[in-house]
Parts: structure tokens; sequence; C-alpha cells
């Protein structure tokens, strides 16, 4: 794997933007048209209502979709809202979206799931395309070759009104990665690989486009797992081609040292300090081995692994096992429709006889706004996106893995190195 | 938007990097449908302790640091979350104006939005002010927008980088849509012509 800055006639990223660009004038940011726009609850009830207050309409409605994904509860769902603001944004969303003529995949449509899992289910994103939400996991949709990317809730507003966006031209970075994956090994490993080399600030400021033989080897769900976790780069987006080019082969490394890392083998004393604060909020010692790390929760699901290959494989790893004593287990789905997919082909049966719970589509415990949560000091070994201090309950623990290293830690009650199996 | 003015104010230190969004607005406090009233909530697991009493240990929570609109911080600030939340809450609290090495793209341009002046300054240079804070907490910092200027009593001053375009905005205190709507006819002549090359995307 090695990332490096191209000096080419064009990128992917730079044609897009080219194709994009409606006003480019001196002493003013470009304006960039916006194809695409996804929406959840969270992060647009202030720009309709910003929209309303200064007059203004929704230019195309046509271009967006939105769906209700954060605050919804993954279990009783025919029962009312219990928390009251949750309730009201829940309404605000549907209000909005009914006086503005949006299509809305509520909390009872059929179609209804994490924003990014249900976009891709329905081809709403094309290659080439340019697409926004106010929601930094936008990346997600890379995967297709469209310029995917998060954006706050000023600019919701803005897209609304104007179909464009102001925007500051990227860096573009090049990730390439060649061999090929062990069995259980997946894009999931590779994004975590790859952010572990250039850290969470590394790709500040760029788009990365993934190319290299491993990338092309990807399923459509891998290669959205891996745009996904293109943000946890410090990256705007991440784009994987439409079309394949061949590349110089680099030889992949092996990527997990095994070990909890120790604050003395970081040079830097900024990150010497930030490892030793880590450690303690993790409650982890140096050198421990990841193998030796108990879990009390397991959540497979996001918009990051929450696709039907993700329950497929987990499944796999799961069949005949039990749940660990003292372990929680839970499966969130994506979306209905990956959910009735998964009991289609049997895969409920497999969590269920295992122990796990078979839960209704949301973001659920990748941001823990539903109520799905850890308690203080409880550790997870967590499918989603982010191990940020508390992002999972105030002073929770979260270990992010891939599906298959989910199920195994759910059933040893521990990490579990998914080479071996 | 209100209009970003030369001021002098107390510089909060907030010595940690990867500042991340979840941490600044957690959230519990992402379920409302307003913009206002996210101060109280700023850092709320660090500032409070889970009795809810000020947690002494928690930086902001200084007396010196009290009335602060200046915050200097480590590298990566704002990363994670895309919540506009996040700069809603510090500029509720009182910031205006952020120092630091490099910011998340997401949170950096949502700054702005808010009329927060995000700087980006080298590494020698921020630890230089961290030091100066922390041999004198409380002392004041001069931000000059229209000269790109910081100033300190102990002489750290620095001129910094800025967007001309963002410093515009911030100074003038003018909506971001509203310009751009100055070029609607642009976006509609775009729209005929995206309209004939890809006439499927608008069925």
């Amino acid at each position: 794997m090695q990332a490096l800055e191209y000096a080419m006639k064009k990128t992917m990223y730079e044609k897009i933007w080219d194709s994009h660009l409606v006003v480019d004038e001196a002493g003013q940011a470009p304006l960039l048209y916006v194809d695409r726009h996804l929406m959840h609850e969270v992060t647009s009830p202030q720009a309709f209502e910003g929209l309303k207050i200064s007059g203004r309409k929704v230019r195309n409605p046509h271009s967006i979709l939105a769906t209700m994904d954060h605050c919804v509860p993954t279990k009783n769902r025919h029962l009312p809202i219990a928390d009251p603001i949750a309730k009201k944004q829940i309404e605000t969303m549907a209000d909005n979206c009914h006086e503005n003529g949006l299509n809305l995949y509520d909390m009872k449509n059929p179609n209804n799931g994490v924003i990014h899992v249900v976009v891709p289910e329905h081809g709403f994103v094309h290659p080439g395309m340019v697409v926004v939400c106010g929601d930094s996991h936008t990346a997600t949709h890379g995967a297709f070759g469209a310029l995917a990317f998060g954006i706050g809730t000023s600019e919701v507003e803005h897209v609304m009104a104007t179909q464009t966006l102001p925007q500051k031209k990227s860096k573009t970075m090049q990730v390439v990665v060649n061999g090929s994956l062990s069995k259980y090994a997946s894009a999931k490993d590779i994004a975590l690989a790859i952010t572990g080399k250039i850290g969470t600030a590394g790709g500040t400021g760029y788009v990365i486009e993934y190319t290299g033989s491993a990338i092309r080897e990807l399923s459509m769900e891998g290669r959205m797992t891996l745009c996904n976790m293109a943000i946890e780069a410090g990256a705007r987006a991440g784009l994987v081609a439409p079309d394949e080019k061949t590349y110089e082969y680099l030889k992949g490394r092996e990527f997990v040292d095994g070990v909890v890392p120790s604050p003395e083998s970081f040079a830097d004393e900024g990150k010497r300090k930030a490892c030793e604060g880590a450690l303690a909020y993790m409650g982890l010692t140096a050198n421990t081995k990841i193998t030796d790390i108990p879990v009390d929760l397991v959540f497979i699901g996001s918009c990051t692994n929450g696709r039907i290959e993700d329950f497929r494989i987990a499944a796999e790893v799961a069949k005949g096992t039990k749940v660990a004593p003292g372990v929680t287990a839970l499966a969130v789905p994506g979306s209905y429709h990956v959910k009735k997919q998964a009991e289609d082909e049997g895969l409920d049966k497999i969590f269920i006889e295992a122990g796990w719970e078979w839960r209704d589509p949301g973001c659920s415990m990748c941001l823990a706004m539903n109520g799905d949560e850890l308690t203080k000091g409880q550790r997870s070994a967590s499918t989603s996106n982010r191990n940020f201090e508390g992002r999972q309950g105030k002073g929770g623990r979260t270990h992010l893995v891939s599906p298959a290293m989910a199920a195994a830690a759910a059933a040893a009650g521990h990490f579990v190195d998914i080479r071996t199996l | 938007m209100e209009p970003y003015l030369k001021h002098d104010s107390v510089a909060a230190l907030m010595d940690r990097s990867n500042v991340d969004t979840d941490q600044i607005i957690p959230k519990q406090f992402l379920k409302k449908v307003e913009r206002s009233g996210f101060g109280i909530h700023l850092f709320h697991d660090w500032r409070f302790n889970d009795d809810g009493t000020d947690n002494a240990e928690f930086e902001l929570n200084k007396p010196a640091f009290k009335g602060a609109r200046i915050l200097v911080a480590g590298d990566n600030f704002g990363c994670g979350s895309s919540r506009e939340h996040a700069p809603w809450a510090i500029a509720d609290y009182g910031f205006n104006t952020i120092i630091s090495t490099s910011y998340a793209d997401i949170f950096y341009n949502n700054c702005f939005k808010n009329g927060i002046l995000a700087i980006r300054v080298g590494q020698e240079q921020l630890d230089k002010l961290m030091a100066e804070i922390n041999a004198n907490e409380g002392v004041r910092f001069t931000v000059d927008l229209e000269n790109q200027q910081v100033i300190t009593p102990a002489g750290n001053g620095f001129t910094f980088e800025i967007d001309p375009f963002r410093k515009g905005n911030l100074l003038s205190g003018l909506d971001d849509i509203g310009l751009t709507l100055k070029h609607v006819d642009k976006i509609s002549a775009y729209e005929v012509q995206h309209k004939q090359t890809f006439p499927w995307l608008w069925a």
C-alpha cells in the first residue's frame, strides 16, 4: 500500500469537478452543481427552517432522497417513540418533506433504512455525479465513482435553495492496494489499515482515489465500506473508478500488529500523549494481545457494514456458535431490504439461534442516539466507523472491526484473529 | 450573521489533538430542531461530572478562561461527524476564533458559515501561543481579520492566510446563499444543458 500525490493530466476527481462547474470567476469560490442530495432527520431541520425564514424554495425536489435513521428505535417500532425530543425531530422531518414534495422513506416505509445503505439499493447515485448529504459518511457513494461528500446544515440549506455549493478544490491522493485478501479479511480491514498508516488527519484536504488489484477485486459492498471510511482518514471523499486502469504493482504488507500499541512507540510527543490518553480511556495496557481483550457488546450494522454481504459473512462465522456468556450481540440491518433479503436467505435464524438480537434497521449503536448504547466502561466490537470517546455511550469503549471479526468476537467473548479460523 | 470585527479577548487553551465533533457536542443533544441553545452542552461529557457539577479538571472550566472568545487547540480539530451543531455550540458558548494547526474539512467549512474564524498556524507558532497561555492564563490576544494578524502581549503575534472569499463574507456578515443566487441564470443554463445530456436523471 502506498499513498502518493499524483501528477496526472486529469484525475477522476478533476473530471467530475470540471463537468460540474457552474461558475468559476476570480474573487469568489467556484460553484459546483449538485446532482443528488441525501437527507436524514438530524442535520436537516435547521436548514428547512432557514429556507422558510428567507422565503426560498427547494430548487429541485427530485434531486433529494430522504430517510429517517439516526433517532429511530430498532425494536418495538410499532410503538410511539418514547423520547419526546426525538419524536419531534422525526415528525418535523415528515412535515418538511411533505411541505416541499420530497421523496421520504419514513420509519414505517418498507424502503426505510440507513441513508447510505438505502441510496445504493435504489440506484439513486450514478458514476460521475456530485452527491452531498448532511452527514460525514456520505463518502460511501464514492464506490460508484461519484464525488460524494458530507456537508454542514448551512450547506444543506444552500443546496436546497441553489442546487450548487461554493467549493474549494481538494487535492487528490491515490491509494494503491495490491494483492489478494485472505478468506475473512475484508474492505474494512483495508480501510482500517490505511487509516492506521496515514493517520486520522492524513487525508485532510484530499479526495482519495483507491486503485490496485485488491480494490478491483472488492465487491460493490466492499467498495462502499472502503469509501465510507475515507472520512475517517480525514479525506473529503473516497473514489473507486468504475473503469479499470493498470498501476504499478505494490506488494501488500501486513497491517495488524496484533498488540495494543505503546506510547513509547511514537517519536512525536503529541502522538505519545494522545496514545497515553487513549489507553487510559480504553482501559488497556500497552502490548496486551488483541485476542486477550474481552468484549461486552457486539454490534453488526451501520452505513459502513450494514449491507447484505456483511450479514452473510458474519452469519457464516456465527453459524453453530453461541454468543459467549455476558456478551450482548446486536445484528441491525442497514435497511428493511437488507433485513428481508437476509431473512429470505435464513440468516436471521442463524443469528437468533446463536443468541443474537435480530433488529429493525437504523444507525443504532454506531452513534447511540436511539437508546442502543454502551454503559460506562463497557467494551464493544463494532462494525461501525468511529471509536471516538463516548460515541457509543458515555465511557463506552469501542473497537472497530469487520463483520467477520465481530461475529467471531461474539462467540469467543474476546477478539479473535479471523485469519486463523 | 454578525460581521466579524477586530477584537481583543481572553485566549483559552485546549492542549489536545484530534478533538472530535462527538466531544464538542455529544449526540444526545442533536435531537433539537432549532439552531440555538447548544452552548450549554458544549464539551458536555468532559465539562461536567456525572452529577452535573462542573468538572474542575476540564480546561475550559478554569476561571482564567471565563469569557474567552479565542480557542487555541491541538491538531486536527473538529474531526469526525459533519454535525453543524458543533460550531453552533462553539459560537453559542462565546467563541468566535479558533487557532490550530489543522481542522477537519467539513468542520472548517461549517465554522465560516457561522461567523467563526478558524486560523491555521504552523506547529512552531502554535507551540509559542500555547506556552504564552500556559505562562499567563487569562492572557488576551488581539485578532485583526482585516489585516490578517494576531497580536499577543509577549510578542508571539503572526500574520495568517485566509481565502479572500471567506474573509470577505466574515467581514461583511453576508449570506452565502444570496451571493450564489446572483448566478441563478448560470445555474439555469447549466440545468438546461444537463437535462439534454442526461435526460433520465430528470425523469
